[in-house]
Formats: structure tokens, sequence, C-alpha cells
């Protein structure tokens, strides 16, 4: 197939890219561009490690065309880090062991700064509903809550 | 307590959190390297069938197609135990599951290979195949293994003290068959190993091989490595990079492992594979289906007289862990309670299915899900409290069991008292309305197997302690960290022991070149050895500081404390709280770079200051180890773990599995609802106590606590894999159903510290202990709920609403009748035992047809 130019604008950053039309935006972000924060953790789109921002709305790079996103505003994990320090959501999720093998916590970070985004003050059960889309298999999401809890305080 | 301590026992973010919570953390599939191809492994389509030919000349020719690995290129059998080594990388003659590993397309991108894969030419005899453990045992022909006749991997019969007469002495004798369906750990991150030779310098031919994988045991990898690519090990390196998860999946040579350096050596330059999530459930190497049939008596007062137990694991096609994993569910039904009389025989049969390995728990979750049920059923019939029953059964520890377990530290007494208090258990219990119940269950499991599975003499753990004079202190471990916090246990051992703070600690791990060996992370060892090595070696750095400052102060060694990166003596004002000026001085020196370079001050006039005023009661850390270094030289020590003698367990035939240093305990209390009408199980809250020893880190303690009993909440609720002839049904994360965040309940941690005599400041595991007792609890609510005992895990609601029916005498419900699975007409996207092989419709994530968020209970 042939490789066609496309421009991304991922994390305050314009990047070309040569990819064929069928490439997804994940295999871009891991294999082109090298920000393999993203993760992939399975076939179906059931896991949301690799859940990305896409115009600030969390959404599923292993299923997007990388194509499709040209003209959005694409944040990735690696973009969240604010002037070289943690963001309140990542600290807390160190902090109060949110994460234990980090293997999903950049698609839950990703989807909780969407929820938080468009909902400043969740119930637990926002919450909850809000972190269904993403799977973690260490924490039982119990440590998460209150990590999240802790980051909407930190932010006040 | 824990205010003896400066860094242990407070809660600490993990010294890789940063790592994870950036996405800036390397896991195997974030590495590449130039010129690095990728590998796509080519999967038997049969459950068992023989190789009659491969033909992967079509494939070869496909374009960026660099080579195509097969069976002849490495035909060296290995496993993960000695005694079983009967699988190869690739397919020598035989298949003996769907997805067992036949050939290896390497190519320049994922889609070639995957292109090459349908043009490789496979001709199969297909040969009949076992899939049920107790139809296997009978076969006599086209055995799965030539050398296994009956399909018998192993089986053990041992009987300690007198059963019969024990049950002869019974009031009261329950007995029933128990089956526990297979679970598979699908960690997150799916495996993933990168595998590149080097050019030798001197014969100019392909030399070292550095892997880079997924693995809990990159010793082990090694070995096998060794063992297959008939290399020396000194010619291997393997590293692990960051691990998504493993609990037990990760714990053994995946198939994908030595295929990678296979392929890597056939085509001659870097290559990586990245199993697929379907692939990972191939590999599987999960917990076993298990059939339990189970025997108890107990006389009025609620004593256990006897245990007898005959538990059959359908084991897969290869024998993996499954010899460890059969001696385990008899060994730990010893070690928690006091049973003084017990029979087991146990059954590890092949069958052809991806093979069971060790999961979190290995070998004791089910045979205690059973127990405990069973233990529950006898308190009814005796009329007694079941949170009793359990303490009139409690060990007089210390002691030896009767099975040759030694058990010191046993804090099951204060668990069950805690977990009982908190949850209300005495007020609540009995008195909940219809359809909610409250269950009890307890488990325990080893800090680390007494004997390792390459029986030698050889410590378990080694560590390595590096200063310098930039007062850095570098640990070098083995061990393994996969998540649980490994690397931030090691670094809080050595900055207690060393009385530095933690940013002053680097921990370097599991890197075969550059760290001491330790048998890997299974078991729930490393905190235990690893840790005790690590105390170890920190001690002994610490006693070269210590020596040296004392010789500066004019003192005994034993007299100086080293706490909060400052070393002074005993009984003299901790300089940390002296009057302000000075305070700020120690703030300066504590900050300030100082080392020397030819016997000159490079930096930190205050040092060269206080040499000449020769102040004499404190040193910073900093002072002290550059005057350790200019006395010995150099600052460095080792520390090793072996268990003790007396805690390697009995003489009999399969004594070596079972035997720990220590033994954790955990006591839950689970409050669930049933629904009568639907058969559905809620839970709304579990208490979980465990001992733990000490908690060195207790956010982490409370996380591997709650994490635990949330693995076993799946398997009492939901995860199953579903097998149709051979064929997994549910080879995905939504399918398997492992729990989301709006199915999951909520947990209350409860720490118990009972300090182990011999574990590192007296801790003990904490990562697979609890998970056992989950299911038990659960099971044992329901019939507090609804009065009706589940024999078979998950309690799926069809399998609750058939309970309920048959308590019922109704006619029962089969609502897989006249259903060809593999031919579906309607679909059922969470079926539980009714699971189709095509995947259901898309369903957005908030789609409303998923279960609101279950209320939190507790309450009321």
């Amino acid at each position: 197939m042939n490789k066609e130019l496309i421009e991304l604008h991922i994390n305050g950053r314009t990047h070309e890219v040569a990819t064929e039309p069928s490439a997804l935006l994940l295999d871009v972000l891991r294999q082109e561009l090298q920000l393999t924060g993203s993760k992939r953790g399975c076939d179906d789109s059931s896991c949301g490690a690799c859940t990305v921002l896409m115009d600030g709305v969390a959404m599923m790079s292993c299923t997007i065309l990388a194509a499709s996103c040209e003209g959005r505003e694409i944040t990735t994990i690696e973009g969240v880090a604010e002037h070289g320090a943690l963001a309140a959501i990542q600290k807390a999720y160190g902090d109060w062991g949110g994460a234990q093998c980090g293997y999903c916590t950049p698609g839950f970070i990703m989807t909780v700064k969407s929820l938080l985004a468009e909902n400043p003050e969740p119930s637990e059960i926002d919450v909850r509903a809000a972190l269904s889309s993403n799977l973690c298999r260490c924490t039982g999401y119990s440590q998460m809550y209150e990590a999240i809890r802790s980051a909407i305080d930190a932010e006040r | 307590m824990s205010s003896d301590f400066s860094i242990i026992g407070k809660p600490t973010a993990m010294v890789d959190a940063a790592q994870k919570t950036t996405g800036s953390g390397k896991y195997t599939d974030d590495l590449s390297l130039p010129g690095m191809l990728v590998g796509k492994i080519l999967h038997s389509p049969y459950p068992h069938a023989r190789i009659k030919s491969i033909d992967t000349s079509r494939a070869e020719k496909c374009e960026g197609v660099i080579v195509v690995a097969v069976g002849k290129d490495a035909p060296n059998p290995y496993g993960i135990l000695p005694v079983g080594h009967d699988e190869y990388p690739l397919a020598l003659d035989k298949v003996r599951y769907v997805g067992d590993n036949v050939a290896c397309v390497v190519a320049v991108s994922e889609v070639s290979a995957e292109k090459a894969l349908e043009l490789i030419d496979v001709e199969y005899e297909v040969l009949p195949a076992y899939f049920d453990p107790e139809e296997s045992m009978k076969a006599k022909t086209d055995l799965i293994h030539d050398s296994k006749p009956g399909n018998l991997e192993k089986d053990y019969h041992h009987v300690f003290g007198d059963p019969e007469k024990g049950f002869a002495e019974a009031d009261e004798v329950a007995e029933a068959r128990f089956i526990a369906n297979e679970v598979t750990h699908a960690a997150m991150e799916p495996h993933s190993t990168l595998a590149s030779f080097e050019i030798d310098p001197h014969t100019g031919k392909t030399g070292r091989l550095t892997v880079w994988s997924s693995t809990q045991v990159p010793y082990y990898l090694q070995h096998k490595l060794s063992l297959v690519l008939e290399m020396p090990m000194a010619q291997i390196r393997v590293i692990k990079p960051l691990v998504g998860g493993g609990f037990g999946g990760k714990s053994e040579v995946i198939p994908l492992e030595i295929i990678a350096a296979v392929a890597a050596r056939k085509a001659q330059a870097p290559v990586k594979i990245t199993y697929t999530r379907e692939e990972v459930f191939w590999a599987h190497r999960g917990r076993p289906r298990t059939i339990i049939d189970l025997k108890t008596g107990i006389k009025k007062d609620g004593r256990i007289t006897a245990v007898k137990a005959r538990v059959v694991q359908d084991g897969g096609a290869y024998c993996s862990y499954g010899v460890v994993t059969i001696l385990y569910s008899g060994a730990l039904l010893g070690a928690l309670y006091d049973i003084p009389n017990i029979q087991y025989d146990g059954y590890r049969v092949l069958t052809n299915k991806p093979a069971c390995g060790a999961m979190r728990g290995h070998g004791t979750v089910n045979v205690r899900f059973a127990f405990e049920s069973q233990l529950d059923e006898l308190a009814a019939k005796i009329g007694m409290d079941p949170a009793e029953i359990r303490q009139r059964n409690l060990l007089q520890a210390p002691c030896i069991t009767v099975n040759g377990l030694r058990v010191q530290s046993y804090g099951l007494p204060e668990c069950i008292e805690k977990s009982v208090e908190r949850s209300g258990w005495k007020q609540r219990k009995g008195k909940l309305p219809k359809g909610r119940g409250l269950g009890i269950a307890c488990s325990h499991y080893v800090s680390g197997a007494a004997n390792s599975i390459i029986r030698s003499d050889m410590p378990h753990s080694t560590v390595n302690i590096k200063i310098d004079r930039d007062g850095g202190v570098v640990v070098y471990t083995g061990a393994s960290e996969i998540g649980q916090g490994s690397d931030t246990m090691t670094a809080q051992i050595a900055a207690e022991v060393l009385g530095c703070s933690l940013p002053r600690v680097r921990v370097i791990a599991a890197d075969t070149d550059l760290t001491p060996i330790d048998i890997g992370s299974y078991s729930s060892r490393v905190t235990f050895m690893a840790g005790n090595a690590t105390l170890r070696a920190a001690t002994e750095v610490k006693q070269l500081i210590a020596a040296a400052a004392a010789k500066k102060m004019n003192c005994a060694a034993d007299d100086l404390i080293l706490r909060d990166d400052l070393v002074f003596k005993q009984g003299s004002e901790a300089p940390g709280v002296k009057k302000e000026s000075e305070e700020v001085e120690v703030t300066q020196a504590g900050a300030s770079v100082s080392g020397r370079v030819e016997g000159q001050i490079l930096r930190g006039s205050l040092q060269q200051k206080r040499k000449e005023e020769g102040r004499k009661d404190w040193m910073t850390f900093e002072e002290a180890v550059v005057a350790a270094i200019d006395f010995h030289g150099a600052l460095t020590g080792t520390g090793s773990y072996a268990p003790p003698q007396e805690a390697r367990g009995g003489k009999h035939k399969g004594a070596g599995v079972g035997p720990s240093p220590a033994y954790s305990y955990s006591a839950q209390v689970a409050d669930v609802s049933v629904d009568e009408e639907t058969g559905e199980v809620t839970v709304h809250k579990v208490w979980a106590a465990h001992d733990c020893g000490r908690a060195l880190n207790p956010v982490s303690v409370e996380g591997q606590i709650i994490g635990s009993v949330w693995m076993g909440m799946g398997q009492a609720l939901t995860e199953e894999m579903i097998w149709k002839d051979g064929m997994l049904m549910n080879p995905g994360l939504l399918e398997y159903r492992s729990p989301s965040s709006v199915e999951s309940p909520e947990v209350e941690p409860i720490i118990v510290e009972s300090v182990d005599p011999e574990g590192p400041f007296g801790a003990k595991e904490c990562s697979e202990g609890s998970l056992a007792a989950t299911i038990p609890a659960i099971a044992n609510a329901i019939y507090d709920a609804v009065g009706v005992r589940l024999h078979e895990s998950p309690f799926t609601p069809e399998r609750v609403l058939a309970a309920l029916r048959a308590k019922k005498n109704a006619k029962a419900l089969n609502l897989t009748d006249g259903i060809d699975p593999t031919a579906p007409s309607r679909f059922r996207e969470h079926g539980g035992s009714l699971c189709f092989k095509e995947k259901g419709p898309e369903r957005h994530a908030l789609d409303p047809s998923r279960r609101a968020p279950a209320e939190s209970g507790g309450a009321d």
C-alpha cells in the first residue's frame, strides 16, 4: 500500500508522518513517533490502555485511523506533565498506589483527564462509570479513586 | 512501632511511579533496535495432530519476509521444571493444543509477517484429543506425551497422621465434590521479547545474545535459552525492562521468549515478538480447572479431626509448573489450621489444551475454596458461628504441622478478630434481609518456597551494594519488579539500614550481566528473600561506614546511629533536633556535593573546616562515606539469603513443595446480595485482614491486598475460560470478563503485623495470600443470603439460579439446550457458560446496558 504524508498535532507539536492509509493512530504514535506511553493491551478496544485525548475527549487510539486525525488536537500521556513536573493526577496516582505495574496507567490518566475536564466534581458513581472504559488487573481500582479525589483537592 | 524507623512503615510512592504515570518508562514492546525485525508465530489450528510436513517456501518468497523458523532450527526440549522438559520452541512432530507453536515468520513489518503466515503449508494428521481430565486419565492410545501413560503428568498420595481414625472419631462428616473452573492471569501487558545477537570480536561469528523480555524470572530464562540454543549462560544476557503485571503468567519461560531468540539467530538480526491478546490466552499457564473431592470430619466442639482430599487438575498439554501445583494443593491443606490427620491424593492430568502453570495463590486457591466452604457447612451442622469454628482450629504457633511445615509468626487469630470486628459480623450476621448475607473465610500463602525449583545449595537471592564518594547508594539486585513494588522495597530496606534518605538510593535490577542472581518474582518470595539479602548487604556496608566514622569520632562503632542522612553517637542528642543555627549547617552539608580529587576536597569547605576543627559528635552521611572510602579503599557490600534448613520441610516424596520460611495469613468477610430472580450475585464489600509480618510500605501492602481480593472476586463471580473441543471461546478481555470499575466492590484492607522472627524487619508476603479466601468468603455469603451452597466456581447467574431451583425442587432451566455454540443464531455478549465463538456486538463504554455501580454496603 502506498504511503501518504499526513500532518498530526500531538502534544502541541506538529509532526509530518508518511503512513499507510490503514495505519492506526496507536501504531503511528508508538512506532513512527516513539511516543510509547500509549499501550496496546488487547485486540479489540476492550482495555483502554491506548486512550488518548482527541480535542479533549478520551478516545482509544487503537481503533482510529491516523489519517483521520489530521486537524485534530491530540494529547498523549507524554503531553500531560506540566513544565517538567508531574501533573496533580500523575503525582496522586503515584502517591496513592493508583499505579502498580503501570501498564494501564497512561490510559487511565487520559480517561480521568477527560472526565475532570467535563465534570470537575464527579461523584464516585461518575468516576466508576468513566473508569469502566479501561481495565486494570493489579489494583482493583480502589486506590485510583483515592488518587483521583486527592488530585481534585490538589487542583483546588 | 513504626516510629522506630525512618523509612519503612511509611506510605511511599514507588520509586518508578513517575516513569509509569508519565509514560516514559519502557516495557519490552516499547523498545526497538536499529534493523529490528518483527516475528509472528503460526499456531496450530488442531488440538492434537501429527505434523507430516511443513513447507515454508511460499511464505519465504513473500515481500518483506526474511526467514521462517521451524522446529528443527532449535530441536532441544525445555520446560520450567527439571522434571518437565517436554516443550519445544516450535513443534517438531506434534501439536498438542489449539494455539501450539508451529513456525515463526520474521519480516520487516507485522503486516508482511501476517500475510506470510497464511502461506505456510502444514500437513497435519489429526489425532484423537482429550479435553476432560477424567476421560484423559483413561487413555490407552494416542497419548499426549508418549512418556506419560494414562496422560498422567504426576500423581502423589500422602497420608499424615491417621485419617481413618480421625474420621471414626468425628461427630459430623461432610463430603462433597467441588469444581473450580479454569482462570488466567490476563496481565495488562501482553508478553513481549526482543532478542539480538552480537558479532564476537574474536571469532568474527555470531556471539553474545541479549534478550529483553517481559519476564518474572530473568535467570531461569537465561538458563533455558542456554539449554535450547546450546550456548553457555555467560554468553546470554537477559534484561527485564518494566513488566506490565505477571501474576505468575510470566514466571516461567513462555514460548515466544525462546522463539524470538531462535528467530533472531536464523534471521541474523534483532527480532521482536509481541503476543496479541488472543495469543496471551493461548500461552496461558493459568490456574487449572480443578476437581476436588473433599471429606472433612469435626467434633461437636468444632475441632477438625481429619481431612481427605482427592484433587484432579486439568493441566493442559505440557508439564509447566504442574508437578509443583499439584503438590501445593496438598501441602497447603496444612499450616493454616491445626489438622491432625490428612490424606491427600493429587493427580495432575494432561489434556489437549494450553498448559496451566502458576497463578497468584499457586496451587492453594481452588482447594481452599472447597475446604472453607465445607468448614462453613460443618459449622452450620453443629450450630456454631462460622468465625468461631475457625478460631477453634488455630495452630499453636510456633509449631511444625503434621505435614512438616514450620510455622513461626501466626497472625491468623488477629486477622479473624479484626475482620469480624470491622465488618460488624456479630451485630449483622443472621439479621440481614433475605437475599443478603455475610460469609467468612481464611487463607494463607508461602513467603517464598524454601526449596528452589532447581535443587541446590545456592542462595535464592543475592544483593550487592556500592557507595561512591558522591554519597549515592547503588543497589544491584536480581529481583524482578513486576509492579508489586520490588524495587521500592529494596530501596527502602537499604535506606533504612544505612540511615540515608530514599532519593540517595538507586536500584539496578534484573539484568543478568549487572546484577547478582535472584531466582525471580514468584511464590511471593521477593520481600522475604531479596529483602533479607538487601538487609544483609546494607548491614555489611553500614558496618564499614560505622567503623570509619567511629575512628573519626573517637568512639566504638556500635555506639553510632545512622539515620536521616546523619551519623551520630547513641545517647547524644540527634543533630537534627539541635538549635537552629546548627540545623541550617546540617542541611547545607547534606545538600552539598563532596568528594576528593587527588587528595583534595573538591567541594565542601564545611568538611575541611570540620576536619580542622575536629567536631566529634556527629557527621553527615556523605562525610562518613568519604571517611569510609578513605579508610577501606572501597565501599561495597554483599548479602545473600538461603532459607534455613529447619524451614525446608519433611522427608516424604514431594515434601519439597509447601515449606516456606514464613507464611502470611488472611481472614475475610464478604457482604453480598443475591437476586433470586436472576441469580445475579453482587458483592457490596469485602473486609480483608492480612498478616504481612510488617508492612514495609503500607500503600503497597494495601494495594496488594485489595488487588488479591479483587482478583479472587473475579474468579468467584465472572472469570472462566470456556472451551469447546479444545478451542477457547472467550480469548478477549471483555469475553473473559475481567471485572471493570463498575463491577468491583469496595475492599477494606486491614494490615496485621505479626513481626516474623526471620523476615526483613519482620516482613512476610502480602501479594498472594489474600486471594484464596475471597472465593469461599463469597460462596459462604451466598449461602448465608439464600441458603444454597455452590460447588462450582465462578458463581454465574446460571449456576446460582440452577442451585436455587434445585433447592426448591423446581425444574432445571437448560439455557443451552438445543444450541450449537459453534453456529450461533443469537448473541449473548456475556453469557457465562453460554458463550459463543464469535464476538458479540460492539458496545460503547457508557452503554446503559452495562450494570450500574453497586451501592456501597456495610452501613445498614
